[in-house]
C-alpha cells in the first residue's frame, strides 16, 4: 500500500518538479516586465549544452550544472541588455524579438554543431519500494524544483533587492521616483529568469538526448504553467504548478504522456475562460 | 458595393492604384506562357502561403489580436482534407473536401476563439495559448506513427506525414501546373478583393475601433467579442484553405509543418510586411516565400536564420513594417505635391501607432 502512495507521490513530483523548473525564469520575467521571453526554450537549451560540455571536459555534474545556471544568466542580461530593454513600452514587440532570436539561435546551433551530440547518461542510479523501481535522480530533481521555490521566497521576500524589485513591479514610475535603479533591476531580474531556465536545462540534460530544438518541449509545459499562474511566481506559478501536475499525473498514468500533454491544454484553456488573469488573481485577492 | 474597395483602413487607392494591380494581374495571368512549368509549380506553391498570411494581417494588423496558431488552422484543415479525400474516394468529391476542410478549420477556430475570447484574455496570452495549441497539435500528430491510428482508411503515419490523398480533381481532370496556378491566382484575388472589402465595411470600422480601444468600442454599443471572434474566426479560416491546398499540391502533409520553426513564418511575413495592411502584406509576403525558397535550396537553417535575423530587424528598426515603410517612401516621394488636397489615407499613420500598447 505504502509502495503504491509512494508511487503516486513520485509521478507528481516529477511533473510537478518539470513544471516548476521549466517555467519558473518564465514567470519571473513576466511578472516583472510583462515580457514573455521567447527565447526561453533556448536558454534551456543553452543551460543543457554548456553542462553535457563541461562534464565532458571532465568537470563533476553539480559543478557544470551551477556554471551553466550562470552561463545562462549572463547571457540574459545581455541579451537584456541588447534587446528587451529598448522594448518595454511594446511586450508584444518584445515577444517577437525575442522569438526572432529564439529561430537565429536554434537554426544556427543545427548548423554549427549539427544535430545530435552524445549524452551523459542519467546519474544517481535507482532504488527499489515494494514492486517498484524508482529513479533517484527524479527525485533530486523534486529537491531542486522546492529549493528553487524557497531561494526565490527568499530573494523577493527577504533582502534588499526584493524589496526593490517587488515595488518595481507595482509601480515602476514610482519606485523610480523613490530612488529604486529599476533599470538595473530589471537587468538582474532578467539574468535570473535566464539562470533559472539554464538551471532548467542544466538539471535536465542527463536524462534527455541534446538536440538544439529541446527547447520546444519545455515551452509548452512553461507557457500553460504561466498562463494559469498568472503574473505572481510565488502565489501563481507554484499552485498552478500543483493543479496542473494533478491533471498531468492522473492522465499520464492512464493514457500516456502525449494525452497528459493535450489533457492540461484542455485544462487551461477551460480555466483562462474563468480566470483570465490567472490563479495568482484570485489569491492576491484573497489575501488582501 | 464596389466603393468598398478604397477606404480608410486600406493604403492604395485611386487610378494609380488600381492601374498598377492591374498590370501586377495581368503580369501573372500569362506568366505561365514564358515559364517552365517547373516555376510555375513554384509560383502556385509561394501562393499557397498567401491565404494564411493575409488571414494574419486580418486578426493582427486589423483585429489587434496577435494569433501566433495560424498553422494549427493549417495543420487542421490539411489533414482534414487528406482524411476527407482519402475516405470519400478521390474525384470530384476533393472539391468537397477542400470546403469541407476549411469549414472544420473554422469551426475549431470558433471553439479555441470562444473560450479565449469569451475569457478575455489580452495580447500576449492570446499569443502563447495559441502557440501552445499549435505545439501540442504537432507533438500529438508526431507520435500518431502505429497502424492504430487511423481515420477510416486514412493512416495518420507519425512524423512521416499522411500521404496518399488526391489533389484536386474536377471529374478525370487534376488541377495542376498551369491550371492549379490559375487557381491560385483567381482565389487570391478573390480573397484580396473580399478583405479589402470587409474591412472598409462597417465591420471592419468595428473591427479597427475594437483594435484602438475595446473599452471605447463597447461603450459605443458593439459587442466586441462576436467581432473578434468573427475576425479570429475569418483570419484562421484562411491559414485552413492554406492548409488544404498545400496538402493537395503535394499529396502529403507533415506535423513538421505546424510545429516549430514553420509556426513562427507567418510572423515573420506579416511583421517584415507592415502589418496594418493588406497590399503590403500580400507583396512582402510573397518576395519573403521567394527569397526563403531560394536560400532553402542551399540550406535550410540559413534561411530560417535569415528570417529569425528579419523578425528581429523588423521589431528594432522598423516596427511597422519594412515593405509597407518602403512603399510609404516611394509614394509620398511621388505624391509629395499633392499632399495638401486632403487625401488623408497616406499620411494618416496614427492608426499604426496604438495595436503595441
Amino acid at each position: 500500500m505504502s509502495a503504491e502512495l509512494f508511487s503516486v507521490f513520485y509521478q507528481f513530483a516529477d511533473v510537478f518538479a518539470f513544471l516548476i523548473l521549466s517555467a519558473a525564469g518564465l514567470a519571473i520575467v513576466f511578472g516583472m516586465m510583462g515580457v514573455i521571453n521567447m527565447a526561453h526554450g533556448e536558454f534551456i537549451m543553452c543551460g543543457a549544452y554548456v553542462t553535457v560540455g563541461l562534464v565532458k571536459l571532465g568537470l563533476p555534474l553539480a559543478i557544470a550544472q551551477a556554471l551553466a545556471a550562470l552561463t545562462a544568466g549572463l547571457i540574459g542580461v545581455a541579451v537584456e541588455y541588447l534587446i528587451v530593454r529598448r522594448l518595454y513600452k511594446r511586450p508584444l514587440d518584445s515577444l517577437l524579438a525575442t522569438w526572432g532570436l529564439s529561430l537565429i539561435v536554434t537554426q544556427s546551433m543545427l548548423l554549427i554543431v549539427g544535430s545530435s551530440i552524445t549524452g551523459i547518461g542519467t546519474p544517481e542510479g535507482s532504488f527499489a519500494i515494494g514492486g517498484y523501481t524508482f529513479s533517484t535522480y527524479r527525485l533530486v530533481l523534486f529537491a531542486c524544483a522546492v529549493a528553487v521555490l524557497i531561494g526565490l521566497y527568499v530573494i523577493f521576500m527577504k533582502t534588499r533587492f526584493g524589496v526593490m524589485a517587488r515595488a518595481t513591479m507595482q509601480n515602476a514610475a514610482m519606485a523610480k521616483a523613490l530612488g529604486a535603479r529599476t533599470g538595473r533591476i530589471y537587468a538582474i531580474s532578467f539574468g535570473i529568469g535566464a539562470g533559472l531556465a539554464g538551471l532548467c536545462g542544466a538539471l535536465y540534460a542527463p536524462t534527455m538526448t541534446l538536440i538544439p530544438t529541446m527547447g520546444a518541449t519545455f515551452v509548452v509545459e512553461s507557457f500553460v504553467t504561466v498562463v494559469v499562474g498568472g503574473a505572481n511566481v510565488l502565489l501563481g506559478t507554484a499552485p498552478a504548478a500543483v493543479f496542473l501536475a494533478m491533471i498531468r499525473m492522473a492522465l499520464n498514468a492512464s493514457y500516456g504522456q502525449i494525452i497528459g500533454q493535450i489533457g492540461m491544454l484542455f485544462a487551461v484553456i477551460l480555466i483562462i475562460r474563468v480566470l483570465p488573469e490567472g490563479l495568482s488573481s484570485v489569491l492576491v485577492r484573497r489575501g488582501r | 458595393m464596389f466603393k468598398l474597395l478604397d477606404g480608410p483602413q486600406t493604403l492604395g487607392r485611386g487610378r494609380t492604384f488600381w492601374s498598377c494591380f492591374l498590370v501586377v494581374l495581368a503580369a501573372a495571368l500569362i506568366y505561365p506562357v514564358f515559364a517552365d512549368s517547373y516555376d510555375v509549380g513554384n509560383f502556385s506553391y509561394f501562393l499557397i502561403w498567401v491565404f494564411m498570411a493575409l488571414g494574419l494581417c486580418l486578426m493582427w494588423g486589423y483585429g489587434g489580436m496577435l494569433s501566433f496558431g495560424q498553422t494549427f488552422f493549417f495543420g487542421i484543415s490539411g489533414y482534414a482534407y487528406g482524411v476527407l479525400a482519402i475516405n470519400m474516394g478521390g474525384g470530384s468529391t476533393t472539391i468537397a473536401a477542400l470546403i469541407l476542410s476549411v469549414f472544420i478549420a473554422m469551426i475549431a477556430a470558433g471553439i479555441l476563439g470562444y473560450f479565449m475570447i469569451w475569457g478575455g484574455i489580452n495580447g500576449i496570452f492570446f499569443g502563447i495559448v495559441t502557440l501552445s495549441a499549435t505545439l501540442v497539435l504537432a507533438f500529438f500528430l508526431g507520435q500518431t506513427a502505429g497502424p492504430e491510428w487511423h481515420i477510416g482508411a486514412a493512416r495518420l503515419n507519425g512524423f512521416n506525414g499522411m500521404k496518399g490523398m488526391d489533389p484536386l480533381t474536377i471529374g478525370d481532370f487534376y488541377i495542376e501546373g498551369s491550371a492549379l496556378y490559375y487557381v491560385m491566382v483567381a482565389l487570391i484575388v478573390i480573397v484580396y478583393i473580399a478583405l479589402r472589402m470587409l474591412v472598409n465595411s462597417r465591420i471592419g470600422n468595428v473591427i479597427v475601433a475594437t483594435r484602438e480601444n475595446p473599452q471605447r468600442a463597447e461603450m459605443l454599443g458593439y459587442d466586441v467579442r462576436k467581432y473578434q471572434l468573427l475576425t479570429f474566426t475569418i483570419g484562421s479560416g484562411l491559414a485552413g484553405l492554406s492548409g488544404a491546398l498545400y496538402t493537395s499540391w503535394g499529396q502529403f502533409i507533415t506535423p513538421s509543418s505546424i510545429g516549430l520553426p514553420a509556426a513562427a513564418m507567418p510572423i515573420v511575413w506579416v511583421a517584415f510586411s507592415g502589418r496594418s495592411d493588406l497590399t503590403a502584406t500580400l507583396v512582402g509576403s510573397f518576395l519573403l516565400l521567394f527569397g526563403f525558397q531560394t536560400i532553402t535550396v542551399y540550406s535550410q537553417q540559413a534561411a530560417l536564420v535569415l528570417m529569425g535575423t528579419l523578425l528581429l530587424a523588423t521589431v528594432m528598426l522598423a516596427p511597422h513594417g519594412f515593405v509597407l515603410g518602403i512603399g510609404k517612401l516611394v509614394v509620398d516621394r511621388w505624391t509629395g505635391r499633392r499632399r495638401s488636397d486632403g487625401t488623408p489615407a497616406l499620411a494618416d499613420t496614427s492608426r499604426l501607432q496604438s495595436d503595441e500598447t
